[in-house]
């Protein structure tokens, strides 16, 4: 049997949660079928160069250019027979539409998994990441959401599947329509992408203050996010948001400013390479994850910071 | 328009939740529950749109034993008319409380299901989704923004670039997110008459629902430990490391 994982896509380029995804299929020893509905062939062509991919099957439509759920569902559903595993990354594209279509094969997804330990078992966070939990599927067709930061990326260039043109056959569900998107626009990297991240928590005080981040993150080409109580005290946009119920990242650079450390936010950034902690309270449960701790005023260390990057 | 509101008995979200001492599953034994935190939003949205005029019930439904009714009496005393109580002894998967849903949504027949995006215990984030696949019906999901109009519903919806909003022909199902809404709490004089208002009882048998043991758990374990690293003195030293010892920046 095979492996599909569903690409996700802005229609300009492959999300690099879906290399992650590709990365962790490959792991279950079997080929890998990619599955891309998007209005166009760019899609499907960038996603064949993707390394360890066997084919690329492309389902081309207008309405796909916003990854309706109901829609990549039934593409999912036309192409099921030939596998036995269903990839996709637990962004909020791949957590909204992988459900809808596990429910149409009647398969028990598996959610947010962080390690492959055979193709039967898996290891996934519970409890906003406070246990982690051992499961093991009794069904002989599984669903899986991938952990994006728990995996290596696979190349994007070296690979040279096939594509596969796919004709839309159009069921009757009912669907949602694309009415308008606000998206966050930055010349900056991408949160969940990005090298570096910068996040401001609590202590940063109000939303002016949140610009003291900007200047490090131009600096180091950095992504900037914010703890769940930044977003909830309307610090910061909420697509910032880092932790359980917002984004995980992974960054080779984590700077956490003003953050006490909550167990949700360590959820959404422990797996980060190196940890900086700024916090002006020295008990904060920040520091016990941090690689470098420095106890100090915000107000006054991000300025110096910024002057010695 | 009638509203339908599952809802989920979970640990209070203030709790640490760890590990039992054989590592077979979570010690939830004296832990506090609650009703999961993405429901009370859907409760609270639901009984604002009930008294704004534009829906004329509200009901609330969860699946699980005995102790379930406290959640439906919290939600009872915010301001749902009526609930139902799925009764079964054994915790559910998402797949089989979709299937449950599927069967109470036929005979109520509801316009709008508004529920919490995700339980906090399990975190799986699946059943609205499963749930409308299985109806057939238009979601929208991650609701920050829940807009009726006539005959549809109009979602703004929490994805991971910003912000996109949805139109759905009603019935539809909606799962909420955390910015939707701050949920109300419960005054005595609701608390009190809320301990009149109707619990229906179904059980799964009746609902021609037979869960299966899909997915086992096997063992759950705390998460691997970091270890803590140094505090530096100073915002020159900090830099140094970086660029020296971590070799992060240059």
């Amino acid at each position: 049997m095979k492996t599909l994982v569903l690409v996700e896509h802005d229609n300009a380029e492959v999300a690099a949660a879906t290399l992650s995804t590709v990365k962790a299929a490959s792991l279950l020893g079997q080929d890998i079928d990619l599955l891309v509905a998007a209005s166009s062939q760019v899609i499907a062509q960038k996603a064949s160069q993707i390394d360890g991919v066997s084919k690329v099957l492309s389902f081309v439509d207008g309405r796909f250019d916003n990854e309706i759920a109901e829609d990549v569902a039934e593409c999912v559903v036309q192409v099921a027979n030939d596998y036995n595993f269903f990839l996709a990354s637990s962004s909020t594209t791949g957590k909204n539409s992988l459900p809808r279509f596990a429910a149409l094969l009647d398969i028990q997804q598996i959610s947010e998994v962080i390690e492959i330990i055979d193709n039967a078992t898996f290891k996934k966070p519970i409890y906003a990441g406070a246990c982690i939990a051992t499961v093991k599927t009794n069904q002989e067709k599984n669903v899986l959401s991938i952990r994006t930061t728990a995996f290596d990326k696979a190349s994007a260039e070296s690979g040279n599947a096939q594509v596969i043109e796919m004709s839309v056959t159009d069921t009757s569900s009912k669907k949602s329509a694309f009415i308008k998107n606000e998206l966050t626009v930055s010349d900056r990297p991408e949160l969940t992408s990005a090298d570096i991240v910068i996040s401001g928590g609590r202590g940063m005080q109000d939303a002016d203050n949140f610009k003291l981040l900007d200047g490090i993150a131009n600096k180091l080409n950095a992504a900037v996010g914010a703890s769940r109580a930044a977003v909830d005290s309307g610090f910061a946009p909420n697509d910032y948001q880092v932790g359980q119920t917002g984004k995980s990242v992974a960054p080779n650079l984590y700077i956490a400013v003003g953050i006490s450390g909550a167990i949700q936010h360590l959820a959404g950034m422990k797996d980060s390479k190196t940890i900086v902690a700024i916090n002006k309270d020295e008990e904060a449960p920040i520091f016990k994850v941090a690689d470098y701790g420095l106890v100090g005023d915000l107000f006054e260390v991000l300025p110096e910071l910024e002057s010695k990057l | 328009m009638k509203i339908l509101v599952p809802i989920k008995r979970v640990n209070d979200y203030n709790v640490k939740v760890r590990p039992n001492q054989s590592n077979t599953d979570v010690d939830l034994s004296n832990v506090k529950m609650a009703v999961n935190p993405f429901c009370e939003i859907a409760i609270e949205e639901a009984i604002r749109i009930k008294e704004s005029g534009n829906a004329e019930e509200v009901v609330v439904v969860t699946v699980g034993d005995e102790k379930h009714q406290e959640q439906l009496r919290t939600a009872l005393a915010l301001g749902a008319d009526r609930a139902i109580h799925v009764k079964t002894e054994n915790p559910l998967q998402p797949l089989d409380i979709a299937k449950v849903l599927v069967k109470v949504f036929e005979k109520e027949s509801p316009e709008l299901v508004l529920m919490g995006k995700q339980g906090i215990d399990g975190d799986h984030n699946q059943t609205g989704q499963m749930l409308a696949a299985m109806l057939g019906l238009p979601q929208a999901t991650f609701a920050s923004k829940v807009e009726l109009q006539a005959g549809s519903v109009e979602v703004t919806r929490e994805i991971d670039g910003g912000l996109e909003t949805l139109k759905a022909e009603l019935p539809a199902i909606v799962t909420t997110d955390l910015r939707l809404n701050e949920p109300r709490y419960a005054s005595l004089p609701n608390i009190m008459k809320a301990k009149r208002k109707p619990i229906d009882e179904l059980d799964l048998d009746a609902l021609g629902v037979s869960p299966k043991n899909r997915v086992e758990l096997v063992a759950v374990e705390s998460p691997a430990e970091r270890q803590e690293g140094i505090k530096v003195e100073s915002v020159d030293e900090l830099v140094d490391k970086l660029k020296n010892e971590a070799k992060v920046i240059e």
